[in-house]
């Protein structure tokens, strides 16, 4: 048998020529969006000693031995360039950006694929309000036609579509909402906390109608799921973190970003300790992030968009596969 | 017990649910960018032929359906069920009323079936894709439908109805489409 088997087609790629051109075309309107608004494009490594010690993101890993490294040392691949990032913050880059390929373990569907491409900035000055105009602005800047922007917080937008508070409810009251939503198998999934219920309804419930023709951002978040935000004390306290929606899917994510550094060891520590709980293994936390943090990053704002989603919109596609020349299973 | 975990989830895989053996049509992996992974299926039950949705947490496991296709050869039936057996082996296996279902319209002795065994037994019968069946009643007359479709009904031997051209005629074998229930040719004795 020869190596070439002609009648195997997965050598071609899943996209077409026109969507590479859209590709090409988007990332090049990125590129003069941040150019115009004076933004630095940088870049980041790939691979760190350090990874993300978020409990619902795995990370692949991978070895390097080598000169510095003569027994080998195990380096996590980046889920998003965020850390080292902050770390030119700190260093007073001022307002940066990256476009790069990012890389989840577990990912895999019709708006997930486990390498994907991330655009990420950072705006020192801005709070997640500013940053969600300079957002809607890019976006509207490469989609066919500019959309009316709606912004909604994330207790409005569960109070209008299935009657709630998500600040307030408890567990036992969104196990019920869930339910009531006729979500199914609702009455038997066995989910970690109060969390895990507000992610099923906001996914199977309420996203659905966020960004129908135009752009939906959801902001102020619970307090729980602030990961990297800044939280507001209030009542109730919210997490400074909002995300865009465009018909139905999930854009970006940002947030009026943490600058405590012993607020953000405590949050990695709670994260490898719920890791602990999971039985998942835990993540070395990066402690090049904290020294970054504690020697005094500015204040800002910063937001992670996908790539391909995006592009997914601009050319009206319904699977990831059909924007990436190359998907998974082609890989 | 052999059992399937959400990420081993796609279309065609069979599972138990409820006590009844399903099979997965769609698997949507749904994923807020930061919090708990689900899995979203739409599955058929195979003895009802009821499509419902689940909603599976990432990394669950389901019990693994021990369900099976095989092509039998029809022979007869005996009022109350259907015998078929393994051209190759010779064994046999008879399905009932309901897993044979409105498959019977289409059931001619010696033809290939496609059953479906759950646990060695059948749970459902289906036809081949194309059958050559003999026509036993028709309107004789060229006359037949005026409207426009240029057609007219004909019962064949097993019983199925179907639209044939106004040419075709009683005693004539014709090939029909079991999929869409459709006449595609007159077929010569061979």
């Amino acid at each position: 048998m020869t190596s070439g088997d002609p009648a195997n087609s997965d050598w071609r790629p899943a996209a077409t020529q026109e969507m590479l051109r859209a590709r090409a075309g988007l990332l090049a309107d990125i590129r003069t969006f941040f150019r115009q608004a004076g933004v630095l494009e940088v870049e980041t490594p790939v691979c760190s000693r350090f990874g993300v010690t978020d409990p619902a993101i795995e990370s692949f890993t991978t070895r390097y031995t080598g000169p510095a490294a003569a027994h080998g040392e195990t380096l996590y691949l980046h889920t998003s360039p965020e850390f080292p990032m902050k770390r030119l913050l700190a260093a007073g880059s001022g307002p940066i950006y990256q476009i790069c390929k990012v890389f989840r373990g577990g990912e895999l569907g019709t708006r997930h694929n486990p390498e994907f491409t991330l655009l990420e900035w950072y705006r020192p000055g801005f709070d997640h309000f500013a940053l969600m105009d300079e957002v809607a602005s890019l976006v509207n800047a490469v989609l066919p036609s500019a959309l009316p922007v709606e912004r909604l917080s994330y207790g409005e937008a569960f109070q209008r579509y299935l009657g709630i508070d998500p600040h307030a409810a408890s567990f036992a009251s969104l196990r019920q909402c869930a339910i009531d939503a006729g979500i199914p198998d609702a009455e038997t999934l066995s989910l970690d906390g109060a969390d895990a219920w507000l992610d099923l309804l906001l996914t199977q419930r309420i996203e659905f109608h966020l960004g129908r023709e135009r752009l939906s951002f959801l902001f102020d978040y619970p307090a729980s799921q602030a990961a990297l935000a800044k939280v507001r004390q209030g009542t109730p306290a919210v997490a400074e973190r909002f995300e865009l929606y465009l018909e139905g899917i999930e854009i970006a994510n940002g947030f009026h970003e943490l600058t405590d550094a012993q607020e953000q060891q405590r949050r990695f520590e709670q994260e490898n300790a719920t890791r602990e709980e999971r039985g998942l293994p835990t993540v070395p936390m990066d402690r090049n992030l904290l020294s970054a943090l504690a020697s005094g990053m500015p204040e800002c704002a910063g937001v992670a968009l996908g790539i391909d989603r995006l592009l997914m919109r601009v050319t009206d596609v319904a699977s990831i596969e059909e924007v990436l020349a190359f998907p998974y299973l082609r890989a | 017990m052999a059992s399937y975990s959400t990420s081993e989830f796609k279309g065609g895989l069979k599972i138990m649910m409820d006590g009844d053996p399903c099979s997965i049509i769609e698997n949507e992996f749904v994923k807020p960018g930061k919090g708990q992974a689900f899995s979203r299926v739409k599955i058929r039950n195979l003895k009802t032929g009821r499509v419902l949705e689940k909603t599976f947490k990432s990394g669950e496991s389901v019990e693994a359906a021990d369900v099976m296709e095989v092509n039998l050869q029809y022979l007869y039936a005996d009022g109350e069920f259907w015998h078929f057996m393994d051209p190759e082996t010779f064994e046999q296996v008879s399905a009932d009323e309901k897993a044979v279902g409105d498959t019977v319209k289409w059931m001619k002795e010696q033809d290939l079936c496609t059953i479906t065994l759950w646990d060695g037994s059948p749970i459902i019968v289906a036809p081949p894709n194309f059958v050559v069946l003999t026509v036993t009643d028709t309107d004789p007359g060229l006359k037949g439908d005026t409207s426009g479709s240029g057609g007219k009904p004909a019962t064949l031997e097993s019983g199925a109805v179907v639209r044939v051209p106004l040419f075709v005629q009683i005693g004539e074998m014709i090939k029909v489409d079991t999929r869409t229930g459709e006449y595609v040719s007159r077929v010569k004795e061979g």
